[in-house]
């Protein structure tokens, strides 16, 4: 797909992002940023930090609310219901019940401490989708097979490490079926011998058709898994590509000088 | 390090190695210890040879008067503490909550309840009925105030009022202290407010809330007795009603000491369980985790 085809407007798109901006305070976290992702899509995102690249990943599921623009998510606009020509703002519950189309995956991990493995990945089809405990004690279990933890199901937070703590978010947020998969610097805390386990796990999921939108650092990872990368400095948009032209030959001078920095 | 010990200086300390060890001797702690044991000593012949009837003291000690007392005592304690929690969370969520007026009534609250005394408190709430004869909604029912508001409910107001007052701010820091992590993971998997606050956030708070508030219901125990002086029965008064009758003052006071000391002893023993319970995360055997997820209740 290239980056024209993909402006926000597309019929088919997942997630529609149409001129959003965000401030905090005086300072403009996001600015005009329009981008769209077609479902069963790896979409990465880069950039230096500070870019507004996970302040765009956690408007996308509400954890921070848009000053402007409208985002569109599994054809439905988010945060507001339309009534005429006006926008309503949505309630609590609403704004909850959105948010299970999206899976967010922390670059702390942010496991519940006081729970075990399983019970992170039950709580929430256990308290918010009211499923039945068998059933997806048993569907939690299968999930931690395949993030390669089967053992650890009873191991508290504490006494996991990073990288399996990580592989437990992941299990938690695949728990609540979501549509789209958010990876918020799911590498950055760990240390380096721990990022190849957890990359393992993000491959196989593409694999398997999900759609992900990962903010990382780790350009190799990108180039491989991504259909499309976006560089993103000061709160915007700078360049939009396939991963071998945005990676390897930028057009942008601040792509290049980006890469070339990360690389170093 | 060995190349610069030479082997002469190696053997000779291979042979000190091998000598007796005599153990310091602490003089100054026997010393201390001796001094320490005369003055107990000294003490208790006191109390033997004083004024006290020890028989008085364990004929009292099991008086259906004093159980009754220690049962309001009791459900005193219990009473004005459950208050006192309920209290103390719904005011900690107001003055966290976003909304103003919420937060403005939360720190009223906060503020008269910990800015008076509390047998000022009693005092007012005993008084009631001197300010509003009747109580109720008006036009729906109405009640005397004197029938009311009598010494318990006097006494479980005022306890309960004050104590939701420190407990709010004990809840607050207990909140504060769950990382705000914690709540984006819960909004992230679709949990609304309130239920991120019951299933992730206070059950976190609750290892640094458990604490001191189990500080405070040994606290409580104690405070009920100021409840004597608004004619609720609980156990000082009863002990004091007996002694204004047969004038044996101190063995009375000793009866109620002893309970006192008793279920300070017990709840102290409940309280390191608790903490225990509270500490997970941090401990248990994988054995029990696994049982606990297959039984848990939703």
């Amino acid at each position: 797909m290239s980056a024209v085809q993909s402006q926000a407007g597309s019929d088919t798109a997942i997630v529609s992002v149409a001129h959003v901006s965000k401030f905090f305070g005086p300072f403009r976290a996001l600015n005009d940023v329009s981008l769209s992702i077609e479902p069963g899509m790896v979409q990465c995102i880069i950039g230096p930090s500070g870019s507004g690249k996970s302040t765009l990943l956690r408007c996308i599921n509400q954890l921070e609310k848009i000053d402007q623009g409208a985002i569109r998510l599994d054809g439905e606009l988010i945060g507001y219901r339309r009534v005429g020509d006006e926008l309503h703002e949505l309630s609590d519950a609403e704004i909850a019940r959105q948010r299970l189309a999206t899976g967010m995956v922390f670059q702390r991990f942010n496991l519940f401490n006081h729970m075990t493995a399983l019970q992170n990945i039950i709580e929430g089809p256990l308290t918010v989708l009211k499923r039945p405990r068998k059933e997806i004690v048993a569907e939690a279990t299968a999930l931690l097979e395949r993030v390669g933890l089967a053992d650890k199901r009873d191991s508290y937070p504490s006494e996991l490490s990073g990288g399996q703590q990580q592989r437990v978010a992941i299990a938690r947020a695949l728990a609540m079926r979501p549509k789209i998969m958010l990876f918020d610097e799911p590498t950055s805390a760990l240390d380096p011998e721990l990022v190849g386990e957890v990359l393992n796990v993000m491959r196989d999921l593409a694999a398997s058709g999900m759609t992900m939108i990962v903010v990382t650092h780790e350009l190799g990872f990108a180039r491989e898994v991504a259909n499309d990368v976006v560089f993103m400095a000061r709160g915007e948009i700078v360049e939009r590509g396939a991963p071998d032209v945005v990676l390897v030959a930028p057009t942008q001078a601040r792509t290049r000088e980006f890469i070339a920095a990360v690389l170093k | 390090m060995s190349d610069t010990t030479s082997p002469i200086a190696g053997r000779e300390l291979a042979a000190v190695a091998q000598l007796r060890i005599v153990p310091r001797r602490f003089y100054g702690r026997w010393v201390a210890a001796a001094a320490i044991l005369a003055v107990l000593a000294w003490l208790v012949s006191a109390f033997v040879e004083g004024d006290i009837a020890w028989p008085v003291v364990g004929q009292f000690f099991t008086a259906p008067a004093i159980l009754s007392g220690l049962g309001n005592t009791l459900i005193m304690t219990v009473c004005a503490m459950a208050l006192g929690v309920v209290l103390g969370v719904v005011f900690a969520i107001m003055y966290m909550s976003p909304n103003p007026v919420l937060r403005g009534v939360a720190l009223f609250y906060i503020w008269f309840f910990r800015g008076t005394p509390l047998l000022l408190q009693l005092l007012i709430w005993f008084n009631l009925a001197l300010v509003f004869p009747t109580i109720g909604i008006p036009g729906l029912f109405s009640w005397r105030t004197i029938d009311v508001i009598g010494p318990f409910m006097a006494t479980l107001l005022g306890l309960g009022m004050n104590q939701g007052a420190y407990t709010a701010e004990v809840v607050r820091g207990g909140i504060l202290s769950v990382d705000t992590g914690q709540t984006e993971a819960a909004k992230a998997i679709g949990m609304t407010r309130l239920t991120t606050l019951r299933r992730i956030v206070l059950p976190q708070a609750m290892r640094v809330i458990i604490p001191p508030v189990g500080n405070e219901v040994i606290s409580m125990v104690k405070l009920t007795s100021v409840a004597s002086v608004i004619q609720y029965a609980e156990i000082l008064r009863n002990a004091q009603t007996i002694y204004y009758a047969n004038a044996r003052v101190i063995e009375l006071l000793i009866v109620a000491a002893g309970w006192y000391l008793l279920v300070v002893t017990l709840l102290q023993i409940g309280q390191y369980f608790l903490e225990r319970h509270f500490s997970k995360g941090r401990g248990g055997s994988r054995k029990q985790r696994a049982a606990a997820v297959e039984e848990e209740p939703a």
